[in-house]
């Protein structure tokens, strides 16, 4: 489906007449045109698996990594722009490590989600800020057992049994 | 003599003993209700079991204006975290938070608390965060000047896995005891008990409470004890 903005989608604080924001659906197909990234929830855990792209024959196997653990407990698997996942992860990282300073326990997993979340949702409410492209599959095992959780380019965060982003996700949903 | 005359606006102590014990299903906490100045009691049925949330509860010792101080903090963290995590909180980060503010400002703080409370990932736990700041998760805690006469005690009376009236019993005895011995405890016994069904409060009265080593009876009034008929006027 190819949707011309017309004007309405050169900034991210511009909403179209039918009620869109056009640069945050171009952020998501960054996501859908990626290698694809698929995550399930088990009895017992996540397991977390990312198509490996071999960009070429030169490169070291092992390097470039899209699976990434965010701390003792969880972790996050990346689509898209894999410079803009860095980003997230490392903020996550760190929303990780300060939430265990100050409340002296692991950070429950859905609390890790909502601000991720929030944070892709703030690049998506000024001007001079572009949204992330990309989306991240985030896991993790607290209290309440194993949680899979998705976060897209807009901001929006869900969880999931299982979830797929990237130009496979067709196919894997089914 | 002496005639110096006590400050009344000097900053007030709450001299205390408090006890946080463990059971088989929760926590019972209890204290005395003594706040002194020097050696004015400045309130002698104080609450000094205060609520963070509804199922973790803190224990104050040392100076009174730091203990709330640091509680009325605490509960504001406690109930903006509670909203977020969509649950109540857990007694451990009720306990940590606590300790945070003492750790942080120890130079400026002097209080000695015992956090207790119980939630469903752990059930009835007890957290000592003494003078410095250290928190230590213990089955039993005490605190206080009165703690100091009750060391012993514990070490005798204390068992693993007691039933919710022996942690009870234990508490209020172990109280009236160093109420005893302590010039700065006294008054009532004041206990909090909390588990999965939620928090009972407990008042005992100086006169329920046991009488120890030559102490004696309670008097209702002092006029009891003159025991006479009335005066025979005086013959100018």
């Amino acid at each position: 489906m190819s949707s011309i903005g017309t004007g309405y989608d050169l900034s991210v604080t511009t909403f179209s007449p039918d009620g869109r924001v056009f640069q945050i659906e171009y952020a998501a197909k960054a996501v859908d045109n990626s290698g694809t990234v698929i995550g399930i929830k088990c009895k017992d855990g996540i397991v977390m698996g990312v198509e490996k792209l071999i960009a070429s024959k030169m490169m070291l196997p092992g390097s470039n990594r899209r699976i990434h653990s965010v701390h003792r407990h969880s972790g996050m698997a990346v689509a898209g722009l894999a410079a803009d996942g860095r980003q997230i992860v490392t903020r996550a990282k760190s929303e990780a490590t300060n939430y265990e300073s100050v409340y002296g326990e692991p950070i429950p997993v859905k609390e890790l989600a909502q601000r991720v979340a929030s944070y892709v949702h703030l690049c998506t409410l000024y001007w001079w800020l572009r949204p992330f492209g990309c989306g991240v599959i985030l896991g993790g095992y607290d209290r309440d057992g194993p949680q899979l959780y998705m976060i897209e380019p807009s901001g929006i965060s869900y969880r999931y049994f299982g979830a797929a982003i990237g130009k496979g996700r067709q196919a894997a949903k089914t | 003599m002496d005639l110096k005359m006590e400050d009344f606006n000097a900053p007030h102590s709450m001299g205390t003993t408090i006890i946080g014990v463990t059971y088989n299903g929760g926590v019972v906490l209890g204290a005395d209700s003594r706040t002194s100045t020097g050696v004015y009691v400045a309130n002698r049925a104080s609450d000094k079991i205060t609520q963070l949330t509804d199922n973790v509860y803190l224990c104050r010792s040392g100076s009174a204006a730091d203990s709330q101080t640091v509680s009325d903090y605490v509960r504001y963290f406690l109930h903006q975290h509670t909203i977020q995590l969509g649950q109540p909180a857990t007694v451990k980060v009720a306990a940590n938070l606590v300790r945070l503010l003492s750790y942080n400002n120890k130079n400026f703080l002097q209080t000695g608390m015992i956090v207790g409370g119980w939630d469903k990932y752990e059930g009835g736990k007890i957290y000592g965060v003494p003078l410095g700041g250290t928190i230590i998760e213990q089955p039993f805690a005490i605190g206080g000047s009165g703690s100091s006469y009750l060391y012993g005690f514990f070490d005798q009376a204390w068992k693993e896995g007691m039933t919710k009236e022996e942690a009870e019993q234990l508490v209020v005895k172990a109280v009236s005891l160093a109420i005893a011995r302590d010039g700065a405890s006294g008054g009532v016994v004041r206990t909090v008990t909390i588990n999965s069904e939620g928090v009972s409060r407990k008042f005992y009265p100086g006169d329920t409470l046991p009488l120890w080593h030559e102490e004696l009876e309670p008097q209702n009034s002092l006029l009891d004890m003159m025991n006479v008929a009335s005066p025979e006027p005086m013959n100018m």
